[in-house]
This record gives structure tokens, C-alpha cells and sequence, in this order.
């Protein structure tokens, strides 16, 4: 038996509310495939399961917020039996049997702390009433211990004057309030936790400028890359070369990520920002980069995110230099190691073989988590992004 | 080929960014200043622009020319001529 939990969809996640379910018992679901849609302070994800089977149970109902790490779900994987039976490992040694006490070993803690409050049974009618009234459904108490919630409860909830917004009809004001809290946190944690470390780098970027301008003119307005998709391909080529920024901290040690989630801090309108991931960026092509960037912005601005995407970019790409500024200097995203950053880009007087010239150049920096590394590897970094800039038909 | 007037066209820029701007007002819009300084916009919402007026238009706005758009009036008149020429 397989355990959905509710994932952390971000360092500064600890509850998600369970808006959706996609799936139901009896369904055959696939490694991959969006199963759940999870209310975040950072927006609507839709939830990925990796692993892939048949739905038994659904162990929570939409509408309630719900710890990280809780069981949402049970599916059951290739070769099991239905439900419930299979407490006892079957004696048949599948890998399946081989994985199942470790996890079933590490659940019980979590789900105990959580079944008191968590057996909530609302009567739908009831949960219809509290969304209309914008009664938060899980701190609805029943008249009696252990009864199922009705409309009457719901009204003395309302009355007593405890309403909270709702998913769907949660004001603009909130939304951004729970925005700001979420990035409180995690920024906070990092300025706490992280000694970072800062380098810049003025690189000559007209190679790949003008290259691109060529590219572009090649192209009709549907196929342009945008001027940051060789940068960004440039930037998860040389994270291979310096592997330690590129990855987590977490438990006292550098953990490297062989492969390179691009996490992307995009703005989103109104206020407030996501770094989802472009994954292995380093293995794309540009026209691939270009095609998920572009999916990325068009759901952080106006669809909804997967959990994959939120929760494992292994370093982050920050490009403020549209605003016109010269250099970022950013705040890792923890568990990360490192933000990589992109400043505007400008004719500046450019000093070549003695001679001044007006070159096209941007100040890249870096912020670097010195527990993980240090400023001769994080100078290597960016000599190594300088150099794979000046070859941009290398990029592709 | 369909024509458009001054009216039409301007019409035609405010739903597309409407389209990627939906809070602009087009009372709002002061149409000698260049628009990024009045709507938040990035590099991104702007190309998607320029494939709106692109699909609405079927002229192609090769990047060199993306300085004649930077306001709504330098953007009426770029888009009028365009569309004129290809009559």
C-alpha cells in the first residue's frame, strides 16, 4: 500500500487545504499524474503522485487544511490486494513488501498527533453552508463529541463570529496578506539560518545578444526566445561545473543534485513572486527552455502550478534587469544553496586590448550559502558562465 | 486585407493588454508615455502582446521595431502604417 501525503510544496509550506480531488477509488493513476489540487498561501498547486497503482481510499475531504506530511490518500501499487487487509506484509518478498514497514515505521507519529482533530465528519450540506458563510469548516465544533456537523453548528460557528475566507472567494487583501507571510517566512528563516556570500561579475554579454537578435529575426513572433533563455541554459550549464551550488543544505550537510531544477523567480501580478522549476535545464534545448518558461509564467500568472515544480528546484535564477536594475544580490531560497542573478543589460565602455569600446554587458552576481561553499568555487561559477556566454551557438 | 482606422487600432491595443493586464483602465492610459511605466509589464507579458497584435493584425512586428510601440500613440500610428502598407 502506497501512502499519498500532503507534500511540502516549498520550504515555507506547512498546511495545504485540499480543494480537489482529480481522482477516486477504483482509478488507475500513473507516476506523474495530477491527482489533487492543494490550496497554498502561494496560489492553487495541482499535486503530482509518483508512484503509480490504484486508488483504494481517499482519506481526506476537499475543503480541509491539511498538515504536510498527513495521509490524503491510500493507493494501492502493482500486485496488492484491496484494502485494509494488507496490514501484515505479505510473505511473498516483492519489492513492494521490502519498502512498506519503513514507511509504515515513520507514519504512525504524525497521524497520531493529527487523528483527534483531523475525524471531522461535516454533513455536505453543512460544508455547503460554511462555504457560503465563509465559516472555516475545520474549527466548526459539533454539539456533541464525535457527532457529525450540521447546518445548525455551522450557524452558531457564523454567529460566533469566526469566519475566515474562503478558497474561492478569498479577497484580494488576504490573498496578498498570506502571500507576504509565506515569503516572511522563508526569507526570514534564510537571513537567519544562511551565511551567505556575495560575488558580481561584469560579463560581455554582445555575443549572445547579438546572436540571439539573429536567431530572433529568423523566427516569426510565436517561435522568439526571450533574452533570458540563453542565459538561463548558460547558467545550468555552469551550476554543473560548480555542482555544490546546486542543491540543499538539510541536516547539517551539503546534499549536491545531480540534476539541475532551474527554479525560476517569476513576479506575479499585483505582488508577490514563485520560483517554480524548470527541470534538468541544463539538458534543454532553448527552444525547449523558451516552451516551459513560457508555460511557467502563463500558469504562475493565471493557472496553477504542479507540486513538482514547487518543490524541487535545486537553486534558484532571479532576473530583475527589465526594472532596469544593475545587479541582484538575492536571498537564497533555503534548503537551497544558491540564487543566481541577472542585472540589466546595457552598452557600457568596455576596456579590449587596450583600447575602450562600447560593448552590450551585465552584472551577474551571485548569493551563496557558505556552509555549502565558498567564494573561490562561487568565483569559478561565474567564470564559467562568462565563458559559456561568449559561445552562445554552443547553447542551443 | 482588412483595414483598420486610428479608432479600430487602438481598440485592438487595449484588448491586448487587457488580455495581459487585466487591472489597466484605458482611461487611465496617458498616451504619450511609454506604457511600461504605466502598466507592470515584463519582457514575457510584452512578447505576448506583440503575438496578440500579431494574431488580431497578421502582421509580424519584427523586434526591431518594438521602440515605435513603447506608447499608445507612437503604437496607434506604428500599427496604422503597418497595416496600411500591406493594402
Amino acid at each position: 500500500m502506497y501512502e499519498f501525503r500532503m507534500p511540502s510544496l516549498g520550504a515555507d509550506m506547512e498546511a495545504g487545504t485540499l480543494v480537489e480531488w482529480l481522482i477516486k477509488p477504483g482509478d488507475e493513476v500513473q507516476r506523474g499524474q495530477v491527482v489533487a489540487v492543494v490550496e497554498t498561501q502561494k496560489g492553487a498547486v495541482d499535486v503530482e503522485i509518483w508512484e503509480a497503482g490504484t486508488v483504494d481510499k481517499l482519506v481526506v475531504e476537499t475543503g480541509r487544511k491539511v498538515p504536510v506530511g498527513e495521509l490524503l490518500a491510500l493507493l494501492r501499487t502493482a500486485g496488492e490486494a484491496a484494502a485494509t487487509v494488507p496490514e501484515t506484509p505479505a510473505a511473498a518478498a516483492t519489492p513492494q513488501a521490502a519498502t512498506a514497514p519503513a514507511i509504515v515505521a515513520a507514519a504512525p507519529p504524525r497521524a497520531a498527533a493529527t487523528v483527534v482533530s483531523a475525524r471531522q465528519r461535516v454533513a455536505p450540506a453543512a460544508r455547503k453552508l460554511a462555504e457560503e458563510l465563509g465559516v472555516d469548516i475545520a474549527a466548526v465544533q459539533a454539539a456533541e463529541p464525535g457527532a457529525v456537523i450540521s447546518r445548525a453548528d455551522v450557524e452558531r460557528a457564523a454567529q460566533a463570529k469566526t469566519p475566515i475566507p474562503t478558497v474561492a472567494k478569498a479577497a484580494a487583501p488576504d490573498w496578498h496578506a498570506q502571500m507576504r507571510m509565506a515569503i516572511a517566512a522563508a526569507m526570514s528563516r534564510s537571513k537567519r539560518e544562511i551565511p551567505h556570500y556575495y560575488l558580481a561579475t561584469d560579463i560581455d554579454v554582445t555575443a549572445v545578444s547579438s546572436w540571439l537578435e539573429t536567431e530572433n529575426l529568423k523566427r516569426s513572433v510565436t517561435e522568439r526566445l526571450l533574452p533570458v533563455v540563453p542565459f538561463m541554459k548558460a547558467v545550468a550549464l555552469a551550476l554543473r561545473e560548480v555542482p555544490e551550488l546546486n542543491g540543499f543544505w538539510s541536516d547539517g550537510a551539503a546534499r549536491p543534485s545531480a540534476a539541475v531544477h532551474l527554479g525560476m523567480a517569476i513576479a506575479m501580478r499585483g505582488g508577490g513572486l514563485v520560483a517554480p522549476a524548470i527541470h534538468d535545464a541544463d539538458r534543454k534545448s532553448l527552444d525547449q527552455l523558451m516552451a516551459e518558461l513560457r508555460d511557467l509564467i502563463t500558469r504562475v500568472r493565471s493557472g496553477r502550478l504542479r507540486s513538482s515544480e514547487m518543490s524541487d528546484p535545486t537553486v534558484t535564477f532571479t532576473n530583475l534587469g527589465e526594472q532596469g536594475v544593475e545587479g541582484v544580490f538575492g536571498v537564497i531560497y533555503p534548503p537551497q544553496v544558491a540564487i543566481v542573478g541577472l542585472g540589466r543589460i546595457s552598452e557600457r565602455p568596455w576596456v579590449e586590448g587596450g583600447a575602450v569600446v562600447v560593448r552590450k554587458v551585465a552584472t551577474a552576481t551571485l548569493a551563496a550559502d557558505h556552509r555549502a561553499s565558498d567564494g573561490h568555487r562561487g568565483g569559478l561559477f561565474l567564470a564559467a558562465l562568462d565563458r559559456l556566454l561568449q559561445q552562445p551557438e554552443k547553447l542551443r | 486585407m482588412t483595414s483598420y482606422n486610428r479608432e479600430q487600432i487602438r481598440d485592438i491595443i487595449f484588448d491586448a493588454l487587457g488580455a495581459i493586464a487585466p487591472e489597466v483602465e484605458p482611461a487611465m492610459i496617458a498616451p504619450e508615455r511609454p506604457l511600461r511605466e504605466q502598466i507592470d509589464i515584463d519582457s514575457f507579458d510584452f512578447l505576448n502582446f506583440i503575438i496578440r497584435l500579431h494574431e488580431t493584425l497578421g502582421i509580424d512586428i519584427p523586434e526591431k521595431d518594438y521602440a515605435e510601440l513603447l506608447t499608445l500613440n507612437s503604437a496607434v500610428e506604428y500599427l496604422t502604417r503597418r497595416c496600411a502598407a500591406r493594402e
